[in-house]
């Protein structure tokens, strides 16, 4: 491999881990401003403990995102230091906004919640979150707005080989961007659902295991056995009261309504951003679909050797006609081009082969292999969808079942809810492998309607890629790095099922102090909550 | 002279102060974690002395790199790919302390409240080390042929320069979170620290006024000696306040020290702002590295706008957390309970 490929296989490493933590961060973000803002509405107890519980583990996920968010806004210049020169006039300007107008609210806000609890009046401390939340989504904004300029170049001329911008109100309402954008946001929000819901339902489902809440049967009239679910408390145990089962309960059905909410969402913007695709990057389009020929068909399944470039072994085994045509151009008769006639016009438009420039290094004058790898594309494109898909109905099914006050007693069940938390996060790193992979050969994809004039806006990636840094640099920072982020995801999972399993009580110590009795501690615990101090500690998120 | 790289020339300086500032001592504070800390308590009073505004001061770093590349494209390209390997091992002290200050209090274990210990200490060390190094080869230079790139091998940058730039940020913070600590904490803690920035200050400095030097007898000019003068008269004066026991003025006065030390260096070379050790003429101007007066201006007006806002919410962040921290005002430190031992206390069967 050389110094381009470990870049690009670093640079998506570290976005699609970066972009575990994000969608998170801004979906729990936004339930727990949500459940706050209710508490403080209404003063139940159960949404103060919901505030607090979500509230932890979205500050254990936060960080996360902050540590991996600074090696992405380095390794533009790291390791891609060709493009930063190229694109910077106009890409540089929405990551410096981002940071300066969104991440410094995000972080300074979020620093006053975590701690402000008893500093902060309760509506100041309340505002507190929702400038956290809000900033968060600005800087998805920014980002995006960036992202959506690699994808389609506006606002700008070539001014000596360089883009250059000179219309910057057309760069940050990019129609690329503004669909991006509440497409990334759904998305977000549909992790935050399964999460919600995964983890209720573990605590539902441990609440009867522990016979905490049980089901009688209520004598009753007609064909169909009627149950009651009865709430129970565990004595001495912090936390497992009565309010601790509203606490799941409520959790596990604004799950299920935000992952739903999510899906609806994600659909009618997806279908939007098709559509754009369809005309700013038809090849993305033909390779999502591994679509050899003109048509008009969707496959749902195709066979064959994906891997071949001209689609020459692929064969559609299962397709659903004029659906194509549906998501490319809204009706159902629209010929969508294939890859083997749009091969021809790239070439025409872009060249046959890479320019004869020192830039290119080895590859100067190499063929340019216009279709994405489609293995990627394909498959990309539908676990996106499927993983989406799939989040909703377990949603679905999820509201149904818990119609009664609990869920089922089966625990393959409560595995099933706990491991579906990880279906709209393969979605979202689906949904983003498959939009940056799509657009290769291109770093900075062409944008049609400027095409065959002079100043046509792109560059290929091959020329993107730090000419002064060697490949042995790169690997080691790949290597460094991935092993780091592999290490860290297990102390985040690790911490965030601690988390869970100790329910509210681990995240409000209070609780525990309340109680009458203290259950037994861990191996590697000392005696605790006897000695503790009084409520009006200056700290109340302290470390 | 071109007006709007000069001006984005001092935003990009003023932010890089700004960081070096702010988390200077949030830097300082972390490596004291092993340093200057006796015992769990000490070490909890420090690390929530900069739990509210650690993260706020860390994004000015991410902002002084944004700015750099919106308004100075080459000279983020050229630098950033020029110190890969330094700055890789910034970025991994940067998660490890980042990870550290949230992750520390969350097991109750005294293993593996250590281990994160030394990440705090040692990623602070790191970063600050890394980013020293990378300034002070910002204001020397570095191996650079025409189109920007680094010559001479991944480790061309390591020079007595780079490490002396690192050595003094690692100086300055220690000693800056030294004074920060005397500010924010009550009790024994203060009085400790209180001396040990008294006792130490003329010591870490010392790197800091060479680094100046340094640069000013290479490429200096009649006003940037003055600026190093005024460094040099802001350090003393805030060693004797802090003698006399005038903590916040003698923080003020360390802050003196860090601006105009910073302008004297970062001054010295302009209107270059990454020289070229192999040939002048591929060195990096504010006039050959930045962006279009109109991106420029943009930025401008957006900076306009969001700085002033950022200074105010986080000046008030200090303000809300202005409360000293002692010992006594940590809470007590409580293991989490699983759900699974609910039944072991209930006694109750599935």
């Amino acid at each position: 491999m050389d110094a381009l490929e470990i870049a690009r296989w670093q640079f998506g490493i570290t976005t699609v881990y970066h972009f575990m933590m994000v969608p998170l961060t801004i979906g729990l973000g936004l339930v727990v401003a949500v459940l706050q803002t209710v508490w403080y509405r209404t003063g139940k107890d159960e949404f103060l403990r919901m505030t607090k519980f979500w509230g932890k583990l979205f500050l254990i996920n936060f960080i996360m995102g902050v540590a991996t968010g600074i090696v992405q806004e380095f390794q533009f210049g790291m390791a891609w230091s060709e493009y930063s020169r190229f694109v910077g006039d106009v890409f540089g300007a929405p990551l410096a906004m981002e940071a300066l107008l969104a991440f410094f609210v995000e972080s300074t806000f979020l620093g006053l919640w975590i701690f402000g609890w008893k500093q902060l009046r309760r509506g100041l401390h309340l505002a507190a979150l929702w400038c956290a939340v809000i900033g968060s989504a600005v800087s998805a904004y920014f980002i995006i707005v960036a992202n959506s300029w690699m994808q389609h170049p506006v606002g700008v001329k070539m001014v000596n080989g360089h883009p250059v911008m000179t219309d910057a109100w057309a760069v940050f309402t990019n129609n690329t961007a503004l669909v991006a954008v509440p497409h990334t946001l759904m998305g977000a929000l549909g992790v935050a659902g399964a999460f919600l819901l995964g983890i209720s339902w573990y605590h539902l489902w441990q609440r009867r295991h522990d016979g905490i809440d049980t089901v009688e049967a209520v004598p009753g009239t007609g064909r169909r056995r009627r149950e009651r679910v009865v709430v129970g408390e565990a004595p001495g145990v912090p936390g497992r009261d009565r309010t601790d089962h509203a606490v799941w309960l409520k959790s596990l059905r604004i799950g299920a309504v935000v992952a739903m909410i999510s899906f609806a969402g994600t659909a009618v913007t997806g279908d939007l951003q098709g559509k754009l695709m369809f005309e700013q990057q038809p090849m993305k389009m033909a390779a999502a679909e591994a679509a050899c020929h003109d048509g008009t068909g969707f496959s749902v399944l195709s066979v064959g050797n994906l891997g071949s470039r001209d689609c020459s072994d692929v064969a559609a085994v299962i397709e659903v006609p004029g659906l194509l045509s549906f998501l490319a151009k809204g009706d159902f008769t629209t010929e969508v081009k294939g890859v083997n006639t749009l091969i021809p016009e790239y070439e025409k438009a872009y060249g046959t082969n890479l320019p004869d420039n020192p830039l290119y290094g080895d590859r100067a004058g190499e063929a340019i292999q216009y279709v994405p790898v489609m293995e990627v594309t394909y498959w990309g494109f539908r676990a996106m969808i499927g993983f989406g898909a799939l989040a909703a109905l377990a949603a679905l099914a999820a509201l149904i079942a818990t119609r009664k006050g609990t869920v089922p007693q089966a625990r393959w069940l409560m595995r099933l809810a706990v491991v579906g938390i990880l279906a709209p996060f393969g979605a979202n790193a689906a949904g983003w492998i498959f939009t940056e992979m799509g657009r290769q050969p291109f770093v900075v994809a062409p944008n049609p309607s400027m095409a065959g004039s002079v100043d046509q806006v792109f560059m290929f990636t091959a020329a993107a890629v730090s000419p002064g840094v060697s490949a042995g640099e790169i690997l080691t920072s790949l290597i460094v790095l991935t092993l780091l982020y592999a290490a860290l995801m297990v102390v985040e999972v690790r911490l965030l099922w601690t988390y869970t399993r100790g329910g509210v009580a681990a995240a409000m110590p209070e609780l525990a102090h309340a109680a009458p009795a203290e259950p037994p501690a861990d191996d590697d615990s000392g005696p605790s909550g006897g000695a503790a101090k009084p409520a009006d500690d200056v700290l109340a998120f302290a470390y | 002279m071109d007006t709007l790289p000069t001006v984005w020339f001092c935003a990009v300086a003023v932010l890089w102060v700004g960081y070096l500032f702010l988390e200077g001592f949030d830097l300082g504070v972390g490596m004291h974690m092993k340093l200057f800390a006796r015992g769990e308590g000490e070490r909890r009073v420090l690390l929530n002395t900069i739990g509210p505004v650690w993260d706020g001061n860390e994004v000015w770093l991410l902002t002084a790199g944004g700015a750099t590349f919106a308004a100075f494209p080459r000279w983020y390209a050229s630098l950033f790919s020029a110190l890969y390997l330094p700055l890789t091992l910034a970025l991994v002290a940067l998660i490890f302390r980042a990870v550290s200050i949230e992750y520390r209090g969350k097991v109750h274990s005294d293993r593996w409240r250590a281990a994160w210990d030394w990440a705090l200490s040692l990623g602070s060390a790191v970063a600050a080390f890394c980013v020293g190094a990378m300034l002070a080869l910002t204001t020397t230079g570095l191996p650079l042929d025409a189109n920007g790139d680094r010559v001479g091998g991944p480790f061309a940058w390591l020079t007595w320069y780079a490490v002396l730039g690192g050595v003094a940020v690692v100086a300055f913070s220690l000693v800056h979170g030294l004074a920060f600590i005397a500010l924010k904490t009550d009790g024994g803690i203060r009085a400790r620290a209180h001396r040990a920035f008294v006792r130490w200050l003329p010591l870490a400095i010392l790197p800091l006024v060479a680094w100046v030097i340094a640069v000013q007898l290479c490429t200096g000019a009649w006003w940037s000696w003055l600026l190093a003068v005024v460094a040099a008269v802001a350090a003393l004066t805030a060693w004797m306040l802090a003698r006399r026991g005038s903590e916040g003025r003698a923080f003020i006065g360390l802050a003196l020290t860090l601006a105009a030390g910073a302008a004297a260096i970062f001054s010295a070379v302009y209107p270059v702002v990454l020289p070229s050790t192999l040939d002048p003429a591929n060195s990096l101007t504010v006039t050959s590295a930045s962006s279009s007066d109109y991106t420029l201006g943009l930025m401008t007006v957006v900076a306009l706008i969001g700085l002033p806002l950022v200074l105010a919410y986080q000046t008030w962040t200090y303000w809300v957390f202005r409360r000293r921290l002692s010992v006594d005002s940590i809470p007590t430190a409580h293991s989490v309970v699983p759900a699974t031992l609910v039944r072991l206390v209930t006694g109750k069967q599935a």
